[in-house]
C-alpha cells in the first residue's frame, strides 16, 4: 500500500507530466484558456489513464510484443470515445468547450507513454495508482494553469470576478499567453522542487 | 499474434456498440433540448411546437435557412431564424435570430462558433448589451437597410479588436431577416388568399340564390 501510495505522489510531484516530464503540451496549451476548460480536459485524461492503465496492465501478457502499440492504441481509443459519447449525452456545454482535444486524447503521449512505460511493467494496482497520480498531477496542473490564464486574463477564477475585466491582459487568454504562463509556472515549480 | 488483435478489436467493437447504444437517445434529447432553448429563447413566448413547423426558406445563391414559426393559439407571434456564416475568424459561426411579426428583433443566440476566446466569442453577448445602443442589436428594425459595422459607414459598434467576427455575425443577422421578410412576404399573401376564398364562400350562396332568381 505504502509502495502505491508513494506511485501516486511520484505522479503528481517526481513525475508530474506538465512540469516536470512536459508531456501532453498540444491539450496542454491549448484548451487551458479558463480553469474550468483545464479541469474538464484533466478530467476527462485521468480517466482515459485509468482505465487504458488497469486494462493494459491486466492484457500484458496476452499481447505480444509486436503488436503492443496497436493494440494499446486501440484500448486507448475505446476509452477516448466512450468518455466522448458520455460527454456529448451528459454534460453538452462542456463537449462543445473542449470540441476536438477530447477526440484527441488518443494520440496525447502520457496516455501512450504510461502503458508503454508503467502499466506494461507493472501489475494491476500499481497501474492503478499510476493512473490516478499521473492523472492528478495532469488535472491540477491544468487547472492551475487555466486559473492563472483566466485571472490575468479576464480578472476571474472559475467565472467568480477577483477583480474587473477590463484590467486584465488578453494576451493571457490567447495562445501567447499559454506559453508564458507555462514557462514561469515550470520555472517556479522546478524552484520548488530543488530547495 | 494476429489472434489476440483481433480478439481484442472484436471486444472493443462490442462494448463500443453498447455504450453508443444507451447513449444514442441522451445525445439526441440534448441537441433538441439546445435548439429548444435557444428557440424559446428568441421569441415572444409561444405555445407551439415551432420545431414541428419549422420550414426551410430559400435566401438566394442556393442557400436556405431553417424558420421556426412560433405561435400563440392561432396567431404567429414570431420567428426565430437558424442562420450562420462562413466569413468567421476561425469558421462557421451559426446563430439563431428570433423576430417579432413587426421587423424587430427580439433576441439571438449563439448556436456555434470557433472564435477567439476573449475576442469573438464575446459576440455571445455583446450584441444585446440594454446599456450600449450603438453595439445592440435587439429591437432594431431595418428599416434603414440591413445592419453594417460601424467602420463600413453602419451603425452597429463591432466587437473592440474583433471586426471580422463582428461583419460574419451582422451577415448572418441580415440573412436571417432575408428569410424573415420572404417568410412574412409568403404567409402574408397565403393569409389573404385564405380570406379570399372565404369571402367567395361567403359570396357564392348569394350568387346562387340571384342564379335560382333567375330561373
Amino acid at each position: 500500500m505504502n509502495k502505491n501510495l508513494k506511485i501516486l505522489i511520484n505522479g503528481i510531484i517526481k513525475d508530474n507530466p506538465i512540469f516536470v516530464l512536459l508531456l501532453g503540451m498540444c491539450p496542454t496549451l491549448a484548451t487551458t484558456s479558463s480553469a474550468i476548460n483545464g479541469m474538464s480536459m484533466g478530467l476527462a485524461t485521468m480517466f482515459v489513464l485509468i482505465c487504458s492503465n488497469l486494462v493494459i496492465s491486466l492484457l500484458k501478457n496476452l499481447i505480444p510484443d509486436m503488436v503492443r502499440i496497436p493494440a494499446y492504441i486501440v484500448v486507448i481509443a475505446t476509452f477516448v470515445t466512450i468518455i466522448e459519447m458520455v460527454m456529448n449525452a451528459y454534460v453538452p456545454a462542456l463537449a462543445d468547450s473542449l470540441g476536438i482535444f477530447i477526440p484527441l486524447i488518443v494520440v496525447n503521449c502520457i496516455v501512450l507513454g504510461r502503458a508503454e512505460a508503467f502499466a506494461s511493467k507493472n501489475g494491476m494496482f500499481a497501474s492503478i495508482f499510476d493512473g490516478i497520480g499521473i492523472g492528478l498531477g495532469f488535472t491540477l496542473s491544468l487547472t492551475l494553469l487555466g486559473a492563472t490564464r483566466e485571472l490575468m486574463g479576464t480578472g476571474k477564477i472559475f467565472s467568480i470576478n477577483i477583480y474587473p475585466e477590463q484590467f486584465g491582459s488578453l494576451i493571457f487568454v490567447l495562445a501567447p499567453g499559454a506559453f508564458i504562463v507555462l514557462g514561469y509556472l515550470i520555472a517556479i515549480f522546478n524552484k520548488l522542487q530543488h530547495k | 499474434m494476429f489472434l489476440s488483435l483481433s480478439v481484442i478489436c472484436l471486444t472493443v467493437a462490442v462494448l463500443l456498440a453498447q455504450v453508443n447504444k444507451m447513449t444514442a437517445k441522451p445525445i439526441a434529447e440534448a441537441k433538441a433540448m439546445k435548439l429548444q432553448n435557444a428557440i424559446s429563447e428568441v421569441v415572444p413566448p409561444f405555445d407551439n411546437d415551432p420545431v414541428a413547423e419549422a420550414y426551410l426558406m430559400p435566401v438566394g445563391n442556393g442557400d436556405s435557412l431553417l424558420v421556426y414559426p412560433a405561435k400563440k393559439g392561432n396567431d404567429v407571434v414570431g420567428y426565430a431564424i437558424n442562420s450562420s456564416s462562413n466569413n468567421g475568424f476561425s469558421g462557421k459561426i451559426q446563430i439563431m435570430v428570433g423576430f417579432d411579426t413587426e421587423d424587430r428583433i427580439v433576441n439571438y443566440a449563439v448556436l456555434q462558433h470557433a472564435e477567439t476566446p476573449g475576442l469573438g466569442s464575446k459576440m455571445t453577448e455583446w450584441f444585446k448589451n440594454p446599456e450600449k445602443q450603438s453595439q445592440s442589436i435587439i429591437g432594431r428594425d431595418f428599416s434603414q437597410g440591413t445592419l453594417t459595422v460601424s467602420k463600413d459607414g453602419g451603425d452597429v459598434d463591432a466587437i473592440t479588436a474583433s471586426t471580422i467576427t463582428s461583419r460574419a455575425f451582422l451577415e448572418a443577422v441580415n440573412k436571417a431577416y432575408l428569410a424573415y421578410s420572404d417568410t412574412k412576404v409568403e404567409t402574408v399573401t397565403g393569409a389573404t388568399h385564405t380570406k379570399k376564398a372565404s369571402e367567395e364562400e361567403h359570396k357564392s350562396p348569394e350568387i346562387k340564390e340571384e342564379e335560382k332568381n333567375h330561373e
